[in-house]
């Protein structure tokens, strides 16, 4: 019986595998200290940043959209790490952090608006 | 929008509210008339003093304030900002007694861009006065820390681009409080500010009215929206001696009144878009109106001291 399905499982494999032959074979996860392994949007919208709060992976690069009818911008909060032109609507910025730590920013438009990156 | 938005007499003689607290808000679509008497304001509806008032408060000095003109700003609210703003010169133009001069407190462009401030400026040539006093808004200021707005508009100003003058005895004060804002606060003028507002007035006789314009209201409109003035309370602590100070704002694009003690605050309607009451919406961005109403929710203030009496009076028009 155990033989029956062994011969069943590579008949399954060899049909599954003539109409795949060209994929690429999965690769391992990517180590941690990978700098560009991943990436994260924000959403500017209504005067807010959307999620306010995000957890990401060391490496990832964030972007940011504007998608209200004024500009916005990126900024941290001590205004050198990372900080943005002002953004016209639909126009976007990007930052990838590389080192673990909580990142507070803010819209130096309109102080009140601010998010947070929370880097693993 | 019913009458009843607005305070009619609310000061007359009554000897409560005068020392107390008043609020007056003249929303859209229509003006109100504010004299202001030693530190005192009275509010009418427009349309109760258009034909035999407005004549009484033409005095030693008159002046307009526009606001917000958001040059490059063509999104739904309204697609042609130069337009309106050419409206509301003409409407300034039309007043019967041409105004000594014009404030424009702040948010002139949209984005900072060169071409937008050459627009403003071309556009503002159009005025039968050349004389325009002008503080940046936050839309001034946003890439290079206000240099083009300084060297174009304010080659007189020190820091950040304050400065004062006198006029037919009163004291203009124009302030900047869009600059270095820090994450979850408001408006800011700063201790270098602070620091020449409080030399520049100290000379002052206290009889002197004292004019102070800004782009953020320095008092407490709304701050969940960021309306207001982080250290506006020691500004206006530098200006408790004077009996009459009168304070000019805009970035609200409404007009809102409210008399503190001496202080009469005031903010402008947009000469672009209107923006929500406040808590009225989720977010206070630009407001869209159907294009037949538009007009009726942007416009002018115009100012009229009459020194020997002590008075001041606001009169805000729409464009419609």
């Amino acid at each position: 019986m155990k033989q029956a399905s062994l011969v069943l499982g590579i008949a399954v494999f060899a049909i599954l595998g003539s109409v795949s032959v060209a994929r690429p074979r999965p690769t391992l996860a990517p180590p941690a200290d990978d700098k560009n392994s991943g990436a994260a949007t924000v959403n500017i919208d209504n005067f807010s940043f959307g999620p306010a709060a995000v957890k990401i992976a060391a490496g990832t690069t964030v972007t940011w959209t504007n998608k209200d009818d004024v500009p916005h911008t990126v900024v941290a909060d001590d205004k050198t790490t990372f900080k943005s032109k002002a953004l016209d609507t639909d126009e976007q910025f990007s930052f990838t952090f590389s080192k673990p730590g909580t990142y507070h920013y803010f819209c130096s438009v309109h102080p009140k608006m601010t998010g947070e990156i929370d880097v693993q | 929008m019913s009458d009843s938005k607005y305070i009619k007499h609310n000061l007359d003689r009554d000897g409560v509210d005068r020392r107390g607290f008043l609020k007056c808000m003249a929303w859209a679509g229509t003006g109100a008339l504010c004299v202001l008497q030693g530190g005192v304001l009275k509010s009418f509806a427009l349309s109760d003093i258009t034909k035999q008032k407005v004549g009484n408060l033409q005095g030693d000095l008159s002046f307009v304030q526009i606001s917000d003109s958001h040059i490059g700003f063509n999104k739904e609210a309204n697609p042609d900002v130069t337009a309106t703003l050419r409206e509301a010169i003409a409407k300034i133009n039309a007043l019967p007694t041409a105004p000594s001069f014009v404030l424009h407190t702040g948010d002139l462009t949209h984005l900072s861009k060169e071409a937008e401030f050459d627009t403003l400026a071309e556009s503002l040539k159009a005025l039968r006065t050349d004389r325009i006093f002008y503080v940046p808004g936050e839309h001034d200021v946003l890439n290079d820390n206000g240099e083009m707005f300084r060297q174009r508009f304010g080659s007189q100003a020190q820091g950040d681009g304050w400065y004062s003058f006198d006029q037919k005895g009163a004291h203009f004060i124009g302030l900047v409080n869009v600059m270095n804002l820090k994450a979850g606060g408001l408006g800011t003028l700063g201790s270098a500010q602070l620091e020449w507002l409080e030399k520049d007035v100290a000379a002052l006789k206290s009889s002197t009215p004292v004019v102070v314009f800004a782009h953020i209201p320095l008092w407490a409109v709304y701050p969940q929206w960021g309306w207001g003035t982080d250290d506006s309370e020691q500004a206006l602590s530098y200006l408790k001696r004077f009996g009459s100070v009168t304070v000019l704002n805009g970035h609200i694009h409404q007009t809102m009144q409210k008399v503190e003690g001496n202080v009469t605050f005031h903010t402008a309607c947009s000469t672009a878009f209107p923006q929500p009451q406040p808590g009225q919406a989720s977010s206070p961005g630009p407001m869209k109106v159907p294009a037949d109403k538009l007009r009726s929710v942007l416009g002018i203030t115009d100012v009229n001291f009459v020194r020997s009496k002590h008075t001041l009076g606001i009169v805000d028009s729409s464009l419609a």
